[in-house]
């Protein structure tokens, strides 16, 4: 359509770009570094900020529901008003600390049984033949390729009173009520390990194909039963991949809030919900804003130690 | 400092849609609630298109209003929201002389309704319904026989026959106002009180039948009454009416009836509003006008189950469903139910808190 316009090429955008920074006066090696730094402060720094602002503001009904932080008085001068009681409230009552604390116990059980799962996947995959990996490795992303909500809806066909797990047991007839599978905690294990099995299986994937086979030869060769050689030799190999792949399935499954709430009884009680009855039922965004901060926190110890060990790891394997 | 960028981005796009398009409207209404081809007519009437998007709980309704900016041209939220929608600015007045077709509605439901909005300047009643028992005949008169309590919240809040009925399944709106406001009608107290003692008697009385209930959920009921996985469930009458018509079809065996109970019911409206930041004002006007329509207005109904305010839409309305005293209840029925009021935001965090120790035990 655009016959008269002449369509520049990439490398010619991309010298443009760093010409302009130039003259900018930046280095191509600071623009480096300024790119994920600017994502960062956009997309999570600023956020952090607004939300924390709102956790220190007192709840309001009106638009938006809470009060003003700064005003400027009739004198020029400006009041800041900030309410602590928001945080304060989530310590008095028990139910917050509860949530977390199941969020967390919930979070972790399913990083467990996620790791004893995809360990032999990855292990099997990174002992593959060559040619068949890509392949395997394809099968593990192949879920992503349809809607999350659309599996999780699917588990509540297996799963649930009239679903395949239950008519194929009584079919068969090895049970004759059906089986109380789904609003239970036990469904909430399942959406969360199946949904994050991927994320589990690649970092592991990753630290196992990279194993030297030489290692695992040399250590049967020295005597040690097989047992012995994935515990001394195997195992803390692949612990930046374990520490990776932990990581990436606990973070994300602390604020789940769709799967407990599609296939967890209405007993499943986690941040993520209460988070939701703080924001919509009571439509107080300061407490619910609170109640992120604290999570936020909660994520960022963990967060922070398991880094720590992993570069400690990078480190002693170097 | 992000927010004004945010805020001139959007307006830069409402207002670039709005050029590129000229006539849009943007409607917010409830799911399942519209007949399958108003919103075809409606475009081929008036030219405008029309962007329909759903919802199933007031609560997101009111946190995109709060948060501003919402896009929406019409929203359908239930009156004891509005009420409270309306004080704090969220809507703006409607523009009457846009509106010939208010003439259409029934005066009697236009005076209940002005309890939520004041001379009715601000909203017009889309549906109305009431949040009463939907069950299982079948399994229900196999378990408590024909002389059981049919016509009772007995089947429900009474615990020996609530677990009687445990196995066939019980289910309740995850609704604390619906639900807290029926235990309290039940218990002989004001359904609209925000009394401590009050509420901690409903929620003594859920609390006694908790272990009996399967599930807390709004819409879930609906498949699970058609497919008889439950027997018993707290809904609202229109979606029992689909479960039973469903059931009906399936013709499986499953018989679903709807009962507003003696001791009284829930009567609630879901009502057209315009935010006040609605980008598109005439055109809603247009669209509000348009479901006023008496033919439009009996479609809808007979698509829906729900009655509509529109008197003179009854005689386009089925007769069948406009002789039901379920949907259209009798004057006698009328005086036993009950409106549910805007409660204060300090009781709706207790009530928030009850009814999570209700679910959770905690």
């Amino acid at each position: 359509m655009s016959t008269g316009v002449v369509q520049p090429r990439p490398g010619r955008i991309w010298g443009f770009i760093a010409n302009a920074l130039r003259r900018m006066g930046l280095s191509g090696r600071t623009a480096i570094i300024l790119a994920p730094t600017l994502w960062l402060v956009i997309f999570f720094l600023i956020p952090l900020i607004v939300v924390f602002k709102i956790a220190l503001s007192a709840f309001a009904m009106g638009r938006p529901p809470y009060l003003p932080m700064f005003e400027w008085g009739a004198d020029e001068s400006l009041t800041i008003t900030l309410h602590f009681s928001n945080f304060l409230f989530l310590v008095r009552d028990s139910l917050y600390a509860n949530a977390y604390i199941n969020s967390v116990r919930i979070a972790a059980i399913s990083t467990i049984i996620a790791l004893v799962i995809a360990y032999p996947m990855a292990w099997f995959i990174a002992r593959s033949e060559e040619k068949h990996r890509n392949l395997l490795l394809m099968l593990v992303i192949l879920p992503f390729w349809t809607s999350f909500l659309l599996r999780v809806y699917a588990w509540m066909g297996f799963l649930g009173r009239n679903g395949i797990i239950n008519n194929t047991l009584m079919g068969l007839g090895i049970i004759d009520e059906p089986l109380v599978m789904l609003q239970t905690e036990g469904a909430v294990f399942v959406g969360i390990v199946y949904t994050y099995l991927p994320f589990m299986v690649l970092p592991l994937y990753t630290a196992l194909v990279k194993l030297d086979q030489s290692l695992i030869e040399a250590s049967a060769d020295l005597g040690a039963r097989p047992f012995v050689t994935f515990l001394t030799v195997i195992l803390p190999l692949s612990l930046p991949g374990i520490i990776a792949g932990s990581m990436l399935v606990f973070i994300p499954a602390i604020g789940e809030f769709v799967i407990p709430s599609l296939l967890g009884g209405a007993d499943t009680l986690m941040i993520g919900r209460v988070l939701w009855d703080e924001f919509f039922a009571n439509r107080d965004w300061p407490v619910a804003s609170a109640v992120a901060i604290v999570m936020l926190i909660i994520l960022i110890i963990p967060i922070m130690l398991l880094s720590i060990a992993q570069n400690a790891v990078v480190e002693k394997n170097q | 400092m992000a927010k004004p960028i945010m805020l001139a981005l959007a307006a830069t796009l409402v207002s670039g849609t709005a050029l590129a398009q000229d006539q849009v409207v943007n409607v917010y209404n409830w799911s399942d609630y519209i007949a399958e081809d108003t919103i075809a007519k409606f475009e081929a009437e008036t030219g405008i298109r029309v962007n329909y998007d759903v919802f199933d709980s007031n609560e997101i309704v009111e946190a995109k209003l709060l948060a501003g900016n919402s896009g929406y041209d019409v929203v359908v939220p239930s009156g004891f929201f509005l009420e409270r929608q309306i004080e704090v600015g969220l809507f703006q007045p409607l523009n009457k002389s846009l509106l010939p077709n208010l003439s259409n509605l029934d005066p009697e439901i236009n005076e209940i309704v002005a309890e939520h909005d004041p001379g009715n300047e601000y909203a017009v009643t889309y549906m109305w319904g009431t949040t009463g028992l939907g069950y299982n005949v079948g399994a229900i008169t196999e378990r408590l026989g024909e002389d059981g309590p049919l016509e009772s919240w007995d089947l429900l809040f009474d615990p020996e026959i609530a677990a009687q009925l445990t196995d066939c399944g019980i289910a309740v709106l995850d609704a604390p106002v619906e639900m807290v406001a029926a235990a309290l009608n039940y218990l002989g107290r004001d359904p609209n009180s925000e009394a401590q003692d009050d509420l901690d008697a409903a929620e003594e009385l859920i609390g006694q039948i908790r272990p009996y209930i399967r599930y807390f959920h709004s819409s879930q009921y609906i498949t699970d009454l058609a497919n008889g996985d439950i027997c018993l469930a707290v809904g609202y009458s229109g979606d029992v009416f689909i479960a039973a018509d469903r059931a009906a079809e399936a013709d499986r065996g499953v018989e679903v009836a709807y009962i507003i109970p003696d001791e009284g019911a829930s009567l609630w409206f879901d009502m057209m509003a315009i935010p006040s930041d609605a980008p598109n004002v005439e055109a809603a006007h247009a669209f509000i006008n348009f479901i006023l329509e008496p033919e439009i207005a009996a479609d809808i109904t007979n698509y829906v189950w729900y009655a509509n305010p529109n008197a003179a839409s009854m005689e386009f309305v089925d007769p069948e469903i406009a002789a039901d005293p379920a949907i259209f209840p009798t004057e006698e029925v009328m005086d036993n139910l009950f409106a549910l009021k805007a409660k204060s935001p300090q009781f709706d965090r207790l009530m928030t808190r009850s009814w999570t120790r209700i679910k959770t035990g905690q």
